[in-house]
């Protein structure tokens, strides 16, 4: 038997990650989840600001990380919709702009329909530049150096929220979502070093570890993958009981597959290594490598 | 035919066969994308189509977004494919990545870096009337901005032999200035400030009483640091005490791996459940 699985098919390791993350999917039934401080600081701070503040929402990913972050994006939205703070949308990546548009037709146009918020007044779309560290370097020094006008075409100085916004100190919360480069790393380096400026993240689950070191003294908090993602919608469930609808609680759903493909990768490792203890000792010295 | 081919395309049949029955003899059917007429934007009047519900009012069905979403999952199955064996399918999911990728990014790169960086500040008046209204007409061209032009040209020199080398100019120029900007803000964010951030107290009080756990993190972040540092300490062998303290640094750095190749994992199951989010409920309809 041991022989068997130290040779085992690789093939049926996938099977088994499918169906680990398949059938918690099509059963359906989501875990509780509870907010870490890292998540908590983050959520209180848009809480507590009062209505009315200027967010700038950085949403640098596109859709091949949007399984993981786009959640946290929906949510961020929400809860600045719900306390009526002015939002900044802009992004720095290519391919992020329809992750913009998405956030503002389904959540501000479409769910917050009876909110009657006004582009221009309550929300604003920036749209996509180019440059990297550089732009970001721009949007903390001289904002008008590098926006000009919105996605739409229309001069800044033409719409309410942004006449007086020079650069991103002008903010009261800079939140940014990053699927990599250019991304939540950059824009610590960049705009973080630029004069106190309250930064929070959102970043997928490869780049976490680099971000830890920076909290709390260079960014306020941080949303560690769709962890973090399912623990501010259960912070957003806990203050707000409209949002404990399961239909809103995408992250949260994502973290039962989770559990499930966590405990067979557990189980794996722990196999994998009795069943090499045990063929090299079967076999003697240097067997089962 | 091999056996293991009979296998595969029995189970192609079967799963064309399950297809159809779940399309023709259930209520939900399978994929079918719906639209609804909406504005480009507040202030303009073009009508556009965006993603409906079938039960919105003005939602009708859309053929092209249908066939959209059939393409999108037979490109996921595709993909999946690989992880049983290197074929045609994945290949030209591949093949369409890589294809739509690079011209979804000469396409932006062009309007966002050519034309509403650059010639937006060489030729303001035909910008606006051509491509970007919102700028401001009145304002000058900066001529400054032909450096960029001339160098951006530069870098297609090196299609040309004889005077290949000038295409090393504007490279060096990146290079220069990457490095001069990235080194100073590096050493802020990276260095100065995280050693600032590491500069804790050993004991903790809050509000004047003892505060063991967040006692216990600093000495553990600090006790961390130093082992850490001492493995990179090459000035001495690491024999005693020394060595000890750089072998403690090793499993430091192991648990650290460890976590950042769990949450690796933690990505890549959310990418994975994502995709089958689409195949069951958006094309399967389950």
């Amino acid at each position: 038997m041991w022989e068997s699985l130290a040779t085992l098919d690789r093939r049926w390791i996938f099977l088994a990650m499918a169906l680990a993350v398949a059938i918690p999917i099509l059963i359906d039934r989501p875990f509780p989840e509870s907010p870490t401080p890292q998540t908590k600081v983050v959520f209180d701070t848009v809480e507590n600001l009062p209505p009315g503040s200027k967010i700038m929402l950085a949403l640098d990913y596109d859709p091949g990380s949007a399984a993981e972050l786009a959640p946290m994006a929906t949510a961020f939205v929400r809860h600045c919709c719900l306390k009526r703070h002015k939002m900044y949308f802009l992004t720095l990546w290519p391919a992020g702009t329809p992750m913009i548009d998405a956030n503002i037709r389904d959540i501000i146009k479409d769910e917050f329909a009876d909110s009657k918020l006004v582009y221009g007044e309550d929300y604003v779309n920036l749209g996509f530049k180019p440059g990297n560290e550089v732009a970001i370097k721009l949007v903390a020094n001289d904002l008008r150096k590098l926006y000009t006008s919105d996605v739409e075409g229309t001069n800044l100085d033409d719409i309410p929220m942004t006449r007086n916004i020079n650069n991103v100190r002008d903010m009261d919360l800079v939140l940014n979502i990053s699927a990599g480069y250019p991304g939540a790393k950059e824009w610590v380096q960049y705009a973080g070093t630029q004069g106190k400026l309250r930064l929070a993240v959102g970043c997928t689950g490869v780049q976490s570890p680099q971000m830890y070191p920076y909290f709390p003294d260079q960014v306020i908090g941080i949303l560690a993958a769709i962890k973090g993602a399912a623990e501010y919608e259960a912070a957003l469930g806990a203050k707000y009981e409209q949002y404990r609808d399961p239909t809103k609680t995408v992250a949260i759903k994502r973290m039962a597959p989770q559990l499930v493909a966590h405990l067979l990768m557990v189980g794996l490792i722990v196999l994998g290594n009795i069943v090499h203890f045990t063929t090299k000792r079967k076999a003697g010295t240097g067997a089962g490598r | 035919m091999t056996r293991e081919a009979k296998i595969g395309y029995g189970l192609l049949l079967v799963g064309v066969l399950l297809l159809t029955a779940k399309g023709l003899f259930t209520e939900k059917g399978l994929a079918k994308a719906y639209v609804k007429p909406d504005r480009v934007a507040a202030s303009k009047e073009v009508i556009t189509y965006i993603g409906a519900k079938a039960d919105e009012p003005q939602a009708v069905w859309s053929p092209s977004r249908t066939i959209g979403v059939w393409v999108a999952a037979f490109l996921t199955l595709a993909c999946f494919s690989y992880l049983y064996r290197d074929n045609v399918c994945y290949k030209l999911a591949e093949a369409v990545i890589v294809g739509v990728s690079a011209g979804y990014t000469m396409v932006v790169g062009f309007w966002d870096s050519i034309i509403a960086q650059l010639m937006v500040e060489l030729t303001p008046k035909l910008m606006q009337s051509w491509a970007l209204p919102g700028i401001d007409v009145n304002k000058p061209p900066d001529w400054t901005y032909l450096v960029p032009l001339i160098l951006g040209g530069m870098l297609f020199l090196r299609f040309v032999p004889k005077i290949g080398w000038l295409s090393q100019w504007p490279l060096a120029f990146v290079v220069g200035t990457f490095a001069g900007l990235r080194l100073v803000l590096f050493l802020d964010a990276d260095f100065v400030s995280q050693i600032r951030n590491t500069l804790l107290p050993l004991i903790v009080l809050v509000d004047g009483r003892f505060d063991f756990w967040l006692t216990l993190r600093n000495w553990g972040i600090i006790v961390s640091l130093l082992s850490c540092l001492m493995y990179f300490f090459f000035s001495f062998e690491h024999k005693g005490v020394v060595g000890r303290v750089a072998r403690f640094g090793v499993w430091v750095l192991m648990i650290a791996f460890g976590a950042s190749f769990a949450f690796t994992v933690m990505g890549r199951i959310t990418l994975l459940t994502k995709r089958f989010e689409f195949l069951f409920y958006e094309w399967l309809r389950l």
